[in-house]
């Protein structure tokens, strides 16, 4: 009897977060310490030194503008398809489906080495390459893919698109669609259903798939070493420079290059992030 | 004038089959029908949102089976809404007169009408976000109206609202399809409401619509209209 009207106390919750604490935080812990093993192994010295290396600096800027196009590419593709996968439950759409998770789930280096034989198979005696050699031009200046800048671009283009598509896909599935069949009554085509009330409710999701498109770019390594080379001066972005230095025994260089590389991605991560807050605020 | 000659939905495990229904010009219809029975998929049928597998739908007698919905002239106020979240409440109004390319001043003159008749002309700069109940149907009834329909198509619309906000709006509603002779279908599983407003009573059960006299809405069993949950 007793058992029943003794008052039931629910004890203590420390040992939740206790062991919640401990698991999730020994990531947050061997991020921080791979970092602070970076900075320790670096001085300022090294790091400006680094950076006045002529190559590096072509590094950098050949990774903004490559990442800012791969990324602005990918949202060009990867908005129109997410909602086509979102809206219209098509037959055959499985296998689409698939396709796009293929340069997800592959090695890195076979996209690069697909990119390759892509261009340069040749068919009736002629590859991909020449056509666009032959028939791209400008004055005196011919477009070349392989071994030069358009194959950084489209190396880290086929892999961060898949990421972006995956990421609106899932933005226009959480918008509900019955505005979109409203405004369809209301003498709409499909096209203006989508740009004037679907599209304005995807924009955040349009920023945060720029964001993770910039970002696989700018982690994008293999496909780029296969299909652009590590030409210095020419198709080298600082995921490569890491590697090169590397190779050559510079580890306080290929150091440094990953600690600004790490820079930019907080950067780019933070100017996403004020964005999104900024945006809400608003609202 | 609504007709619907012998339709047949199928939508996954849930099917309708050889519907028929006939509301002359300027009528006002109530259909009523327990949860599940498939009265918002018929007015899905009505405006186009849903092909019928079978069967004919005719609006003032024209044949719109396969036209698209923006093709049929219907105004819809679907049950949940649907606003534009992005969009203001004149962005509401304005949005199917901007579709059909209506001279500028006519588009004012169009909200300012319509802004004035449902009593929303200070929330016309408003995003949709934070309206009251009462407030977001009115915008999306305006929105329905706003290009001059001649059928409305109503699912729901007053619920959720309290009494004094409903009644408020069942005079408005019954004021609008007096004055635009509008026909207008209109679901709902309120006795008051179909006491209010309807010039015919419609009772949709295990897939057949039947016509019952709106004086006998009292003694109507409750399960034959009860609400409950989200009818599909």
């Amino acid at each position: 009897m007793s058992e029943q009207t003794a008052p039931h106390r629910a004890g203590s919750d420390a040992p939740f977060f206790a062991v919640m604490g401990t698991l999730g935080g020994s990531y947050i812990l061997l991020i921080v310490a791979m970092l602070a093993a970076d900075l320790a192994y670096t001085s300022p010295r090294n790091f400006a030194d680094a950076l006045r290396k002529p190559e590096i600096q072509f590094a950098i800027w050949l990774t903004l503008v490559s990442c800012s196009i791969s990324a602005l590419l990918s949202i060009w593709v990867a908005t129109p398809l997410g909602y086509l996968l979102s809206r219209f439950p098509f037959r055959g759409r499985w296998l689409i489906d698939t396709i796009i998770d293929i340069p997800i789930v592959l090695p890195p280096l076979v996209i690069g080495l697909s990119l390759l034989i892509l261009f340069n198979i040749k068919f009736n005696e002629t590859s991909l390459e020449d056509l666009l050699h032959e028939h791209v031009r400008w004055g005196q200046w011919r477009l070349s893919v392989t071994f030069s800048q358009p194959a950084v671009v489209l190396a880290q283009f086929a892999v961060a698109c898949a990421f972006a598509v995956q990421t609106m896909r899932v933005t226009f599935d959480q918008i509900d669609p019955r505005a979109e069949q409203v405004a369809l009554t209301l003498g709409c085509r499909r096209s203006q259903a989508f740009l004037e009330v679907a599209l304005p409710q995807a924009w955040r999701g349009i920023v945060a798939a720029l964001t993770v498109a910039w970002a696989r770019s700018l982690g994008e390594f293999g496909p780029i070493l296969v299909f652009a080379g590590a030409t210095r001066m020419r198709t080298e972005v600082l995921s490569t420079t890491v590697f090169l230095e590397l190779s050559v025994g510079e580890l306080s260089a290929a150091v440094a290059v990953s600690l600004l590389m790490v820079v930019a991605a907080m950067v780019v991560l933070g100017i996403v992030r004020i964005l999104g807050t900024k945006a809400k605020a608003a609202a | 004038m609504i007709e619907l000659d012998g339709i047949s939905i199928r939508s996954g495990a849930f099917a309708l089959a050889n519907v028929g229904l006939s509301i002359p010009a300027g009528t006002y219809a109530v259909l009523m029908g327990g949860t599940g029975q498939g009265k918002t998929t018929i007015l899905e049928a009505i405006c186009g949102l849903r092909t019928v597998t079978a069967g004919r739908v005719l609006l003032h007698g024209a044949d719109v089976t396969r036209l698209r919905p923006g093709d049929r002239g219907v105004g819809y106020v679907p049950q949940d809404l649907a606003l534009f979240p992005m969009m203001t409440v004149r962005g509401h109004l304005e949005f199917a007169l901007r579709v059909r390319h209506w001279p500028e001043r006519a588009i004012v003159e169009r909200v300012a009408e319509l802004a004035a008749v449902l009593g929303i002309e200070p929330l016309l700069s408003r995003g949709v976000e934070h309206l009251s109940g009462g407030e977001g149907q009115r915008v999306a009834l305006g929105r329905a109206l706003s290009f001059r329909p001649r059928i409305l198509l109503l699912d729901e619309p007053l619920n959720a609202l309290d009494e004094a906000t409903r009644d408020r709006l069942c005079e408005l509603l019954r004021k609008v399809q007096r004055t635009s002779g509008l026909t207008t279908l209109h679901v709902t599983h309120s006795r008051s409401e179909a006491a209010a407003l309807a010039d015919k009573l419609l009772i949709l059960e295990s897939g057949r619509l039947s016509e019952r006299p709106v004086a006998a809405l009292e003694q109507l069993p409750d399960d034959l209209i009860a609400a409950g949950g989200r009818p599909r």
